[in-house]
């Protein structure tokens, strides 16, 4: 059963490997891709279950006992994050299959693909700071490459400032952990809190907290750190603009959940309001910025940044509604936002452009996308009763709870502005007349879809879309998975004593 | 010893920042590189500088005898040295093959994927 904490991380680590073995064969590659992927999902499901039948549990590597050696953790806010990048990772190697053209797929993209997905993993199941760093790395790179593949002009611009920032937040992340094994000696997370709830330099770590809240604020795109975002992720093919979308930002916020709960939750006053305070900036100028954009996957990246300041808010309040809120807004925005690219990538397809003048009429050409956008789109808007409503409806209650009456306006508006972006891409894109293809550089012929690609092409996006209706529909299992997540997220002595064993 | 330490993290720290403001893609990977050094050094500093003490064991006891040097943050630094030339070998490539296809000598030429 131990082994099942190391298959999310070697699975992946396999795949990509005899991806690069078949470097001449692209329909082997994309045969290992999508199995590899189904393993990993398989191996990701079947961690979540164990977790949720008998709690945390965690393996030394190497058998070096606990705070020496490098320890993965799997608690279910982990198994849950895990589960959710190999749904993701599997969703999209099958789109990619039909949407990724012939030049990136022999230039290593499965590869390049599981080796991003398996740092994501390392990410969610490791249980030590400096691993975390290195998984980070092996993530960072993979989606560098990934980024540039290709090489096209905005491509490249875009991989530049994604590339520059998150080098920044990496130095940034790297100096906080060198202090923090200055002052106390030890990495291991578990540890680390442990030695941090004493109470010792409560003053330093404050200070430190500030420089982990700038690096994974980069990496999650917290206001005002996020302008990498909307310059990078519509450059890239959409399959990978939609993997980064579902799941990077989210990593970010998942090691800020992580970190501000089991390390830095002894000076919650300050350091959760100030947190609370960025969530309300992120939500406001992600919309706001969403608004000003005339192009599908610009809107969606803006939007990225303001459902991000949604999760951070749970974090910033702090009560266990509030947790809950965040990890349940996660499940349901990875499953949208990742279908949303999907669907832009679809409409580019069918008519050629992004852009929303040139678009049009994609409910008469296309009735299936129209309908998994719109699934999606209210979702991700938060109407009744969708998913998103839902994880609205948990944040909102939870800030009302603590009468945070201004901060619950601030999602509401959002929420509303985000029903706005939504229907204008509707009515741009899907109800709009059908663009004039003799206007001057759109002569491009499209091709009708092939039964097999539509099959790769829409199998993903109706399995997601029926998943967001699941959420919306049946929302009580899923809320009691976060709840439970979340309790676990507050009562750090339980990761602790699976970690560090009979201490204390 | 640390505070000299201290003193050249905070330049190369200062300078590297420096550069990395500049508008030359050269000097913000100078920047970058500096940057990664000077983190490399905070590592080995923060962790206390001890000189010539070596953290052996003797045979007939199961801890050190004295205070000793710490070999972890030389493992760290080594990780993190190999990382940061994996990672910069890449941004030089990036940057590289960036001036070939859009030859442009400054980062202000390169806005149009901003908003």
């Amino acid at each position: 059963m131990k082994l099942l904490l190391v298959l999310p991380i070697l699975i992946p680590l396999t795949t990509a490997a005899f991806c690069l073995l078949f470097w001449r064969h692209r329909a082997i590659q994309r045969l290992l891709g999508t199995l590899g992927s189904t393993a990993h999902l398989v191996a990701a499901l079947l961690l979540l279950w164990f977790v949720r039948q008998d709690g945390i549990f965690a393996i030394q590597v190497g058998n070096w006992p606990a705070p020496f050696g490098i320890t993965l953790v799997a608690d279910l806010f982990s198994a849950i994050m895990t589960v959710l990048a190999a749904l993701m990772g599997l969703t999209v190697v099958v789109y990619s299959l039909a949407s990724m053209d012939s030049g990136r797929e022999s230039s290593g993209y499965y590869a390049f693909f599981h080796f991003l997905l398996m740092g994501v993993s390392g990410v969610f199941l490791t249980g030590d700071l400096f691993n975390l760093y290195v998984w980070f790395e092996v993530m960072l790179m993979s989606s560098f490459v990934l980024l540039a593949l290709g090489g096209e002009r905005h491509q490249l611009e875009g991989a530049i400032k994604y590339v520059t920032l998150n080098l920044i937040s990496s130095a940034l992340f790297l100096t906080a952990l060198g202090i923090l094994y200055g002052m106390l000696g030890t990495l291991n997370m578990a540890d680390l809190s442990r030695q941090i709830s004493d109470g010792m330099h409560a003053g330093v770590i404050s200070t430190l907290s500030m420089l982990f809240l700038v690096a994974f604020g980069i990496k999650s795109a917290l206001f005002p750190l996020f302008f990498w975002l909307p310059a990078s992720y519509h450059t890239p093919p959409v399959a990978v603009s939609a993997i980064f979308a579902g799941l990077l930002t989210k990593v970010g916020v998942y090691t800020l959940i992580r970190v501000f709960s089991l390390l830095f939750a002894q000076d919650i006053a300050y350091t959760h309001t100030i947190i609370l305070v960025i969530a309300g900036l992120t939500m406001v100028t992600g919309v706001l910025g969403a608004m000003a954009q005339n192009e599908f996957r610009r809107i969606l990246s803006f939007h990225i940044i303001s459902q991000v300041g949604y999760m951070v808010l749970g974090l910033g309040l702090f009560t266990p509604l509030a947790l809950a809120g965040s990890i349940f807004y996660i499940m349901h925005h990875i499953i949208v936002k990742t279908n949303l690219f999907l669907v832009s990538g679809v409409a580019r397809r069918l008519q050629g452009s992004y852009q929303l003048n040139q678009l049009g009429g994609l409910y008469q050409a296309a009735p299936a996308l129209t309908i998994i956008f719109m699934i999606s789109a209210f979702s991700l808007a938060g109407i009744p009763p969708l998913s998103g409503f839902w994880a609205k409806l948990i944040l909102v209650k939870a800030s009302l709870d603590i009468t945070a009456y201004l901060i619950a306006a601030t999602a509401l508006g959002v929420g509303l502005l985000t029903l706005f972006s939504m229907a204008k891409i509707w009515a741009a894109a899907f109800w709009g007349d059908p663009p004039q293809t003799t206007a001057a550089g759109v002569g491009q012929v499209h091709l009708p879809l092939k039964a097999s690609e539509k099959i790769a092409l829409y199998l993903p996006m109706v399995v997601l879309g029926l998943l967001t209706l699941t959420i919306g529909f049946m929302s009580a299992p899923f809320f009691e998975l976060a709840t439970h997540a979340a309790d676990q997220l507050l009562d750090p002595a339980a990761y602790i004593h699976a970690v560090l064993g009979r201490v204390k | 010893m640390e505070i000299l330490a201290a003193i050249v993290v905070g330049g190369l720290f200062g300078c590297g920042i420096y550069l990395l403001m500049s508008r030359s893609p050269v000097r913000l990977i100078i920047g970058l590189v500096l940057l990664s050094n000077a983190i490399n050094l905070l590592i080995f500093t923060a962790a206390g500088l001890i000189r010539g003490k070596v953290p052996l064991i003797p045979p007939d006891s199961l801890r050190a005898v004295e205070v000793t040097a710490d070999p972890l943050p030389q493992a760290l630094i080594l990780t993190a040295i190999v990382i940061s030339f994996g990672v910069l070998a890449f941004a030089l490539v990036l940057f590289s093959r960036t001036f070939k296809t859009t030859s442009a000598t400054t980062l202000d030429e390169m806005k149009a994927t901003d908003t």
